[in-house]
């Protein structure tokens, strides 16, 4: 039987891809469970900011104009914060994403952007935007499966301080939105500066004892607000990547299945080929004898 | 029954407490701060340090916060607590490895922004990906 054995090797090979697949499969299914949990518990965090920061949002404007929430007039110096996965075999979740920044920058370029700086969270977009030679500026990988906010406050403060400084125009955040177990959204927002609408409207006006000074405590606050909104991409990300990697490792497992079914027919086939041969041989020659 | 006021304590990554107490004690920037039902409208930084909520069935309990900010509205006490022991020292080291970090992975780039290559490379897995849907749809 000619090439059966090397079938039969390819079959035990895509059995063994299968069963790895279908493992990363399930791993992911479960990582993926935790991860929305994850991003549900930071979810309190954040709508309590946001709303401390609604509140506070007339004094802001009246008493203490924060650089946070001062538009400036040009947008030539330009920061990016792009959160990828650190892990690959997740779908088209970082291709997508990378791709989308990509376009941005070019349109920014584009509109007479002179600086671009770029904040890399993971692996894979520090990877893409160091081969791409963009100015990377800070950047944070091996985050494991939990986020921690601890992790993120350096390599965003760099970008924060250069807002801050006045060396940027704006931040934007480029992440992969997480909107159901099957589909997940790339998008970039404006991050800094903090846009009225994104805060809401003040649902009280409350007179606040400030302590030790309104400055200091609305600093502290509005860098929270920031943290938090970045955090809370990082967490919606942690989760598109799961899932990403769930339903990717869910057709390679499917695939395989088929590859696999299909070698099965071609390997019968040469088979059954072969002994009918052998038999049409025998009874060739046995007729051969007996004539 | 005693007056109660709702606490909320949560962190960026979870909510930690939620409900009616009778007294909060908190390790407030300067000092300790003691609230009960009707405070003022308060707006504080607070420290590393425990908060002691005194719950209305003469329990209590305590929530270790490493640092933070205080909201005090009439009838809600809001803690927004820090995961990791912040300070300007601690924030600009992290800021610093962060870059150090990108500055070394940066060392051996192209100089200049290859967006032609950059865009073919990704042209060549968005190929792949389709290529794969395609396929996979093909074979049932």
């Amino acid at each position: 039987m000619p090439g059966s054995k090397e079938i039969r090797t390819k079959i035990k090979s895509v059995q063994n891809t299968r069963k790895i697949t279908k493992a990363m499969e399930m791993v992911a299914a479960s990582k993926m469970r935790k991860a929305q949990e994850r991003m549900r518990a930071a979810r309190p965090y954040s709508e309590k900011i946001r709303r401390l920061a609604a509140n506070l949002s007339h004094a802001l404007v009246t008493e203490y104009r924060h650089p946070f929430l001062t538009k400036n007039a040009s947008m030539n110096r330009v920061g990016l914060i792009v959160i990828t996965s650190d892990k690959g075999l997740c779908g088209g979740l970082n291709t997508n994403i990378l791709r989308m920044s990509l376009n941005t920058m070019r349109d920014w370029e584009k509109q007479g952007a002179t600086e671009i700086r770029v904040t890399a969270v993971g692996n894979k977009g520090l990877g893409f935007m160091q081969r791409l030679g963009a100015n990377v500026i800070s950047s944070i990988t091996q985050l494991g499966d939990t986020p921690h906010m601890e992790k993120l406050v350096g390599p965003v403060k760099v970008m924060i301080d250069a807002f801050q400084n006045g060396e940027l125009d704006a931040v934007y955040i480029a992440y992969t939105r997480f909107i159901n177990t099957m589909k997940q959204e790339p998008v970039i927002e404006s991050l800094l500066p903090l846009s009225g609408e994104r805060l809401g409207a003040p649902e009280h006006n409350w007179d606040y004892v400030y302590e030790p000074d309104a400055q200091v405590v609305i600093d502290e606050l509005l860098l929270r607000y920031v943290e938090a909104l970045i955090y809370q991409g990082l967490a919606e990300n942690m989760a598109s990547e799961q899932s990403a990697r769930m339903v990717a490792m869910k057709a390679a497992t499917d695939n395989a299945g088929t590859v696999i079914k299909e070698l099965q027919l071609v390997y019968n086939k040469t088979r059954q080929a072969a002994i009918t041969k052998e038999i049409s041989e025998i009874v060739g020659g046995a007729a051969a004898i007996a004539g | 029954m005693a007056m109660t006021i709702h606490v909320d304590v949560v962190s960026s990554e979870k909510s930690i407490f939620s409900g009616l107490v009778e007294f909060v004690v908190l390790p407030g920037e300067a000092g300790e701060l003691g609230i009960l039902p009707g405070h003022v409208p308060l707006l504080t930084r607070i420290k590393a340090g425990a908060v002691r909520l005194k719950l209305p069935d003469n329990k209590e309990e305590l929530i270790f916060v490493a640092g933070g900010l205080l909201e005090v509205q009439p009838g809600l006490v809001t803690v927004l607590a820090d995961t990791a022991i912040r300070g300007d020292d601690l924030d600009e080291a992290k800021a610093q490895e962060a870059k150090q970090l990108a500055m070394e992975a940066m060392a051996n780039r192209a100089s200049n922004v290859d967006y032609a290559k950059a865009e073919a490379e990704l042209a060549e897995a968005v190929g792949q990906l389709s290529a794969i849907e395609r396929l996979r749809k093909r074979g049932h």
